[in-house]
């Protein structure tokens, strides 16, 4: 164990570091500025213990019924060893699908939580090895879909194992990333927020394989930056396959990794006694955690077990209402400070003669037209 | 986000209260909305799982679906619904009044009043979208048909959700939004689609401030979420046991009696707290004057409504599921003028979204000090009435001599700026030449010119006649935007087009 691995499992506590997947990842690159969640995502910390612990208790439910759903539609579309899923893809990609073709369940032995270390590590083994020796030579290499890859990345200096639910599919001499999930395409649209998170999680795998194949020695451009999504069609539960472009979220995604703080240089910053212990005491643990700067984003409700916690501390600051407000308002930051600019009682810093000057305005020509003055 | 609205939030977040950023109502508000509050089953593409209807605080139906997945059912609601939506909008089918067009040589009829739909959130405009495409092409007929007045409700709600999208439009509100119009709160626009939260900044209960009601109404075990997906708390604990003890109740009547009303039960108990919220929001914005350009406004829904209904008497076929490429630039190009002339008439009915435009430079507000009402320009081949007047104002002036500008107070004239000045104390002379709005004469009728003394905003908005776009026909398609379309456009195309596979089997349990 190296030291930063002993730093980390200090932090966490007693218990077994949180599996990561691409839906974290993608998150934690949607706020890469904000350190106490790198530390915490680092140390694979227990943030819904944590948020419970400390009186803000993160409010990500799932539904029974979605999850239903979504198994469902995915073992539907998986059945009879893939052939439908091939077909739709195949079709999606204009190839051929006819000819021999196979089905590789990389993830049939594990289906533990929390993961078994042993059984994880040799899952990977496995995976790399499979896809390794099974990557495209040529337009001819019969079609094979790999289902349930475990794959590794980098995020913040700290090895990530990914726990997809996707298949890699080799097709016409690359490998085409194939996510599955059931939220509808209706008229050949889909809700343009659950297809923005889909493409930022498919890029993590795209990235994802395409260090992989890198790393045993293929061309990663092997792996295309087309993946393939698959939704029920309508409003039933026919499949339907896509094809999105991640380049851009790639692009997005590798600046973000290279631009995350190493974790190292994070974990010399903390107090000694730093801790994400949930069996901390409360007060202790509120300290503990608010010894490291966060970056309260209203985005960060949707995305971060710890929102409710961050928003409760950045209450008084315009963050909190949302980038635009406190950019509209010349990016001062605290609300306090706002309103004493505004009403002329605070003079300003001298770098904030212009937003005193936008917001005193601001402030004559509201209470004006609230008086009743005639526009 | 306009400065000005920024700060009105942060004086809300100060003040434990939200703060208001409008002086009137900019939306019509029916004497007799048509409340609609949906819920959505998790994970389906847009199940109805239930819904509170009704135009009157204590005229709530509520409508449920006990197994969502199953079709039959989902079009029974369908029906259902059908059966208070219809005769709704029907009621409204009563007195017309004659409309001049085309100069006053021809003449329209429109109805008096029209329907106004209004749901929690955007969701809910969402889903009414949604359900008005999975039902609007529904077949009466052939191996699945469905009640007749399936297809229609569909085709009306899918007429109340394109409406939604035209800024101005009172046709279908999202309480949300429509509050948030006129009320600033101290959170943000993300936590802002939550209703309960909205209105926990608007009105907190005694003893609280807004911050900690709208805490309070986050929490879903104490405030239900307003919709339409459901929390998945009560899904797990509560909907997933009750659907399937109904399930379970098969032939058993009793028990899936029983079944049955614990359903409405656990339902109405997710829904009654958002009909309540609902209704409050409607009467905090009823409380407020409505601008002068609404009833202007609200003529263009009933006008729609007139036309929609005309077009389904006459046998028309239900929308389109997407819109050929001339349609979509039309929409487009309706959608943005839309979008402009509102962003006018607001400003010119309430001087605090003037103030906005203000602290953009589009706008000044000054002092008339000289006039001179008699000018007369007779350089031109006819003498032409130009009254001149002088304004002296102590904000910025952002517009350059030779700018048309205009003034709320006179809509139809124009000013145009003549000298700039720069005054003592950081005042601003402006020097401004008027047409239009004055009669034909060379003397000007009294109240036409302004009086020295009177004090006027000008701004470069104008709420002046936005000439219309012209199109292609859809034959005539360019070749840059896909060509003709492939088949012939039917100018009338047959009710209920082929819809292709039906999508599932009615006893098919879908999951």
């Amino acid at each position: 164990m190296t030291s930063t691995a002993r730093r980390l499992a200090e932090i966490r506590g007693g218990g077994a570091p949180r599996r990561h997947n691409a839906r974290t990842t993608a998150a934690l690159t949607g706020n890469p500025g904000c350190d106490r969640r790198a530390v915490l995502d680092s140390a694979g910390a227990d943030k819904p213990g944590l948020a419970e612990r400390v009186g803000f208790p993160a409010r990500f439910g799932q539904s029974r019924f979605a999850i239903t759903r979504g198994n469902a539609f995915e073992a539907l579309v998986k059945a009879d060893g893939g052939a439908e899923l091939l077909r739709l893809v195949a079709e999606r990609l204009g190839v051929d699908s006819t000819g021999p073709a196979t089905w590789t369940d990389l993830g049939a032995e594990d289906r533990g939580d929390p993961p078994d270390a042993t059984a994880q590590f040799g899952r990977a083994a496995r995976s790399r090895a499979a896809l390794a020796a099974a990557a495209p030579v040529g337009a001819d290499d019969p079609a094979a879909l790999f289902d349930h890859p475990l794959l590794g990345l980098d995020v913040a200096g700290q090895r990530v194992h990914l726990e997809p639910d996707l298949v890699a599919a080799r097709l016409a001499g690359r490998f085409h990333v194939v996510e599955i999930k059931s939220f509808p395409v209706i008229d050949g649209q889909a809700d343009p927020g659950k297809v923005a998170a889909a493409a930022i999680q498919s890029a993590v795998y795209v990235l994802a394989l395409r260090e992989l194949l890198a790393a045993e020695g293929h061309d990663a451009a092997l792996v295309s930056s087309d993946v393939v999504l698959v939704c029920p069609r309508d409003f039933a539960n026919r499949p339907v396959a896509s094809l999105v472009d991640v380049r851009k979220q790639l692009l997005v995604l590798r600046r973000q990794l290279d631009r995350m703080a190493r974790v190292d240089d994070l974990l010399a910053r903390l107090p000694a006694d730093f801790t994400a212990d949930p069996s901390t005491d409360p007060e202790r643990l509120r300290r503990s955690l608010t010894s490291v700067p966060a970056r309260y984003a209203p985005d960060c409700l949707a995305a971060c077990e710890l929102a409710y916690f961050c928003r409760h501390e950045t209450r008084a600051e315009t963050a909190a209402l949302g980038r635009p407000v406190r950019e509209a308002l010349g990016g001062v930051a605290t609300v306090a400070e706002v309103l004493a600019l505004a009403a002329g009682s605070d003079p300003g810093a001298p770098g904030q003669a212009e937003a005193a000057a936008l917001l005193r305005a601001a402030a004559r020509l509201r209470a004006d037209a609230l008086a009743g003055q005639p526009a | 986000m306009s400065t000005l609205r920024a700060l009105a939030k942060a004086q809300a977040l100060a003040a434990g209260v939200a703060q208001p950023v409008a002086t009137v109502r900019h939306l019509h508000l029916s004497d007799r909305p048509l409340v609609l509050v949906p819920l959505t089953m998790a994970g389906e593409a847009n199940a109805p799982l239930a819904a509170l209807v009704g135009d009157a605080p204590d005229a709530a139906r509520l409508l449920i679906v006990p197994q969502p997945r199953n079709r039959d059912q989902r079009f029974a609601f369908a029906a259902e619904l059908a059966g208070i939506v219809l005769p709704y909008l029907d009621s409204f089918r009563g007195d017309t009044e004659a409309v001049a067009v085309d100069r006053g040589r021809d003449v329209r009829h429109r109805y008096v009043d029209a329907p106004q739909l209004v749901v929690p959130n955007p969701g809910g405009v969402t889903f009414l979208r949604l359900f008005g495409r999975s039902t609007r092409f529904r077949r009466t007929d052939g191996d699945y048909p469905v009640h007749p007045a399936v297809p229609l409700l569909g085709r009306w709600l899918t007429f109340f959700a394109e409406r939604a999208e035209q800024p101005g439009s009172s046709a279908l509100l999202a309480l949300t939004d429509a509050l948030t119009l006129h009320w600033a709160t101290g959170q943000s626009a993300v936590e802002d689609q939550h209703l309960p939260a909205v209105l926990g900044w608007l009105d907190p209960p005694p003893g609280l401030t807004g911050a900690q009601a709208a805490a309070r109404a986050e929490d879903p075990a104490r405030c239900p979420p307003a919709g339409p997906a459901t929390d998945p708390e009560f899904d797990n604990r509560v909907l997933a046991p009750a659907i399937a003890a109904y399930a379970d109740a098969a032939d058993d009547e009793a028990a899936r009696w029983s079944a049955y009303a614990e359903l409405e039960l656990a339902l109405r108990g997710q829904l009654a707290p958002t009909w309540e919220l609902v209704w409050r929001g409607l009467g905090l914005l009823a409380a407020l004057p409505p601008g002068a350009r609404v009833a202007g406004r609200w003529a263009g829904d009933r006008d729609a409504f007139t036309g929609y209904a005309e077009h389904v008497d006459a046998g028309g076929g239900p929308q389109p599921r997407r819109d050929g490429a001339v349609a979509a630039a039309v929409r487009l190009h309706r959608l943005e003028r839309a979008a402009a002339s509102y962003a006018v008439q607001r400003a010119y009915d309430d001087p605090l979204v003037m103030a906005e435009h203000r602290l953009a430079g589009e706008a000044f507000v000054g002092d008339v000090t000289l006039t001179d009402p008699a000018r007369v320009d007779d350089t031109g081949k006819r003498p032409v009435l130009r009254p001149r007047i002088q304004v002296v104002t102590t904000e910025p002036v952002a517009v350059p001599v030779g700018a048309t500008l205009y003034s709320p107070a006179r809509p139809g004239q124009k000013a145009r700026v003549v000298f700039l000045t720069p005054a003592a104390d950081g005042k601003t002379e402006v020097v401004l030449e008027l047409s239009g709005g004055m009669g034909r004469g060379l003397t000007a009728p009294p109240g036409t010119v302004p009086e020295v003394g009177e004090r006027l905003c000008l701004t470069t908005l104008s709420d002046g006649f936005l000439p219309a776009g012209s199109f292609p026909t859809p034959e005539e398609t360019p070749w840059t935007h896909g060509g003709p379309p492939a088949a012939p456009v039917l100018s009338d195309p047959a009710p209920g087009p082929a819809v292709g596979p039906a999508d599932g089997d009615p006893a098919e349990e879908w999951a």
